[in-house]
């Protein structure tokens, strides 16, 4: 106790005993130096050339493991299992899209200065007020985080004040998704209807296309996931996440310990929803479209299968997941497409029966890493034996 | 409109750390308890015996929050109604509860579940930036001394036998620094020793607290020493020194008799 009380004084301390953090950080800085220079540097002909659509295919990645981070956070630490967090990922999916569509200017295909594409196909003769501000980048990156953020604080003051959990709230936020689905598809949204946003040209004055502008998107989305990382792990480490845990494993006690659970949670899942606003805004100019279908309940749960396959409760475990999954979906749905869904459902199948722990739990080699850095969430014979 | 009206009337002495008063609680028409009164003297330590479904843990849910009472009063020391606050509110007033099954946080550390339940700090950016001060380390090393853990602070609380388990929750409660300790059924599953050494962990923190125990174990409750309240059909049949209560004819027939 005393020697982690001494670690604690350190700047970041409480990475020191985080072994699989630190492997995940260290993974993410040699991905940033390495990816870089083996795109611009190697020749094409090179077998150590990382071609471009790789690079956001790999930015794509990163993104989605920021927001399996996010549902790890609450489901893993908290034991709030959201199945809806894919609506926050989309709003700050969204608010990068309005950006991205006001800097298209007299560029599109009607060559309105003012009002995007679609708006002109349906006879709209001026912006909508809530697209006020989205040309000012510093504005749109605030609502990448506020929109959710707000969504997701006035979401969780009413659930969790009226002590909705697990299965009921579960659901909730599957209708609350699902709502929004219905609501983003309408044209007279706003929002481009079922086509969504699309078509973009530059982003910060830079061709969204260039291969500079690519890898600038991705090396933000590395820093994006480190830091979302150190956020979480500073937030588990603290006394806070052993509240977070407390209130996982027995929410009653945890109120009669004088604690107000409805805060503890609020506070999480506002943090989650604004990470997973984040991961939204990264995504969406490496794809080059933000449309309705992301709000679809399905989406939201496959991101809940890449943290259950990781593993949770170990966050390292939720990004592991997250490339996991996407990767073998990016390959099978290259080689079988049919078979993909099988394949994903039969995945979460065999998980939760064979692997409860997920990856980070069951494959030895990570195991240690868990016993090492003392972790351990699930386990309970590890610190018995001292 | 009448409960305002009783509790201007109302004058508690000032001694009474616990008073309640004419309480009735119905769950579908069934009278959990019905007219219940009882007073705790500050610094007492009360035992409350009854047989099963004679109200005693709807009466601990009433105390603490997680119930409220269709009528009647309950005042924490003198002039705090404890009726319309919830769970967290009455905890940080100082009123702490062990409940019948050990619930300690079971993933966490001997030493993580005592910090937790270290008094004050219960805001989220509190916590969120806490730092653990040698004053606050020192309370937690006498409490691990008090319920004899301090061997075992870095173990997983889920490892603990089940008296220990019961142990550490009772230094949860002592973590609290509360004035009122509301104990259910601490002897429940214990071996004979462990039962003892309960009973003297709960006299040696009724030097300093004011102790509510719930009970069955009449061993258990002869070893407390105490003043004793019998609980039957949600209304108090009885109340003195065990060996009084014990001769009560009616007690005989509801309770010790069977």
């Amino acid at each position: 106790m005393a020697q982690s009380m001494k670690q604690k004084t350190v700047l970041l301390g409480f990475l020191l005993n985080d072994r699989g953090g630190q492997i995940l950080l260290g993974l993410l800085a040699a991905a940033a130096v390495l990816v870089p220079i083996c795109n611009i540097f190697v020749p094409e002909s090179s077998i150590f050339h990382v071609p471009t659509y790789m690079v956001s295919l790999l930015g794509k990645y990163l993104a989605f493991a920021l927001l399996a981070l996010s549902v790890d956070l609450i489901w893993g630490y908290c034991g709030i299992l959201s199945l809806g967090h894919g609506a926050f990922f989309a709003l700050g999916g969204y608010a990068m899209g309005m950006y991205l569509m006001r800097q298209i200017g007299d560029r599109g295909v009607y060559g309105n200065p003012i009002l995007p594409d679609f708006m002109v196909f349906l006879n709209w003769k001026e912006l909508p007020w809530y697209w006020y501000g989205f040309d000012a980048f510093p504005f749109a990156m605030l609502m990448v985080v506020v929109v959710p953020g707000i969504l997701a604080g006035v979401f969780g003051w009413f659930a969790f004040r009226s002590r909705v959990t697990g299965v009921y709230l579960s659901i909730i936020t599957q209708a609350m998704t699902y709502a929004l689905l219905l609501a983003f598809f309408r044209n007279d949204m706003g929002f481009g209807g079922n086509n969504g946003l699309t078509d973009f040209k530059d982003i910060l004055g830079h061709d969204i296309q260039e291969d500079g502008t690519r890898i600038a998107l991705f090396l933000a989305t590395v820093a994006a996931l480190a830091l979302g990382y150190i956020i979480c792990r500073y937030i588990v480490s603290s006394r806070l996440g052993r509240v977070l845990l407390s209130i996982r494993d027995a929410e009653s006690r945890t109120r009669f310990l004088g604690y107000r659970v409805e805060y503890y949670k609020l506070f999480v899942f506002v943090v989650s929803a604004m990470l997973a606003g984040v991961a939204g805004a990264l995504y969406v100019p490496q794809v080059g479209i933000i449309n309705p279908s992301e709000f679809a309940p399905a989406v939201s749960i496959e991101i809940v299968i890449w943290v259950a396959v990781g593993g949770r409760g170990s966050l390292y475990g939720a990004v592991l997941g997250a490339f996991i999954v996407n990767y073998a979906k990016t390959y099978f749905t290259g080689a079988l497409p049919e078979a993909w869904l099988y394949m994903l459902g039969l995945l979460f199948v065999v998980v939760t029966i064979f692997m409860p722990k997920g990856v980070v739990g069951t494959v030895p080699a990570f195991k240690d890493l868990k016993k090492k850095d003392g972790t351990s969430l699930f386990g309970k014979s590890t610190e018995a034996a001292e | 409109m009448q409960g305002i009206s009783t509790a201007d009337k109302l004058v508690v002495p000032e001694d009474t750390i616990l008073y309640v008063d004419g309480v009735n609680k119905a769950f579908d028409g069934f009278k959990a308890i019905n007219d219940l009164s009882f007073y705790v003297q500050a610094g007492e330590l009360r035992a409350i015996i009854g047989p099963n479904g004679a109200g005693k843990t709807t009466m601990m849910d009433i105390i603490t929050g997680k119930t409220r009472p269709d009528t009647g009063d309950v005042i924490f020391r003198g002039d705090i109604d404890l009726t319309e606050m919830d769970e967290a509110h009455i905890a940080n007033l100082g009123i702490g509860r062990k409940f019948q099954k050990p619930t300690v946080f079971e993933n966490q550390t001997v030493f993580e579940n005592l910090e937790l339940a270290l008094a004050g700090k219960r805001r989220v950016f509190e916590s969120l930036f806490f730092k653990l001060s040698g004053r606050e380390a020192d309370h937690i090393d006498q409490v691990l001394e008090k319920i004899a853990l301090a061997e075992k602070r870095n173990w997983m609380a889920g490892n603990l036998s089940h008296g220990q388990k019961q142990w550490l929750e009772i230094g949860m409660l002592l973590m609290q620094e509360p004035d009122l300790l509301l104990v259910d059924e601490p002897a429940a599953g214990m071996t004979d020793a462990e039962t003892m050494k309960t009973a003297e962990l709960l006299k040696e923190i009724a030097k300093d607290h004011s102790v509510v125990v719930v009970e069955h174990d009449m061993e258990f409750v002869q070893a407390l020493e105490s003043r004793v309240t019998v609980l039957h059909e949600g209304h108090v049949l009885a109340e003195g020194s065990l060996e009084t209560v014990q001769k009560n004819q009616q007690v005989i027939e509801v309770y010790l008799g069977r």
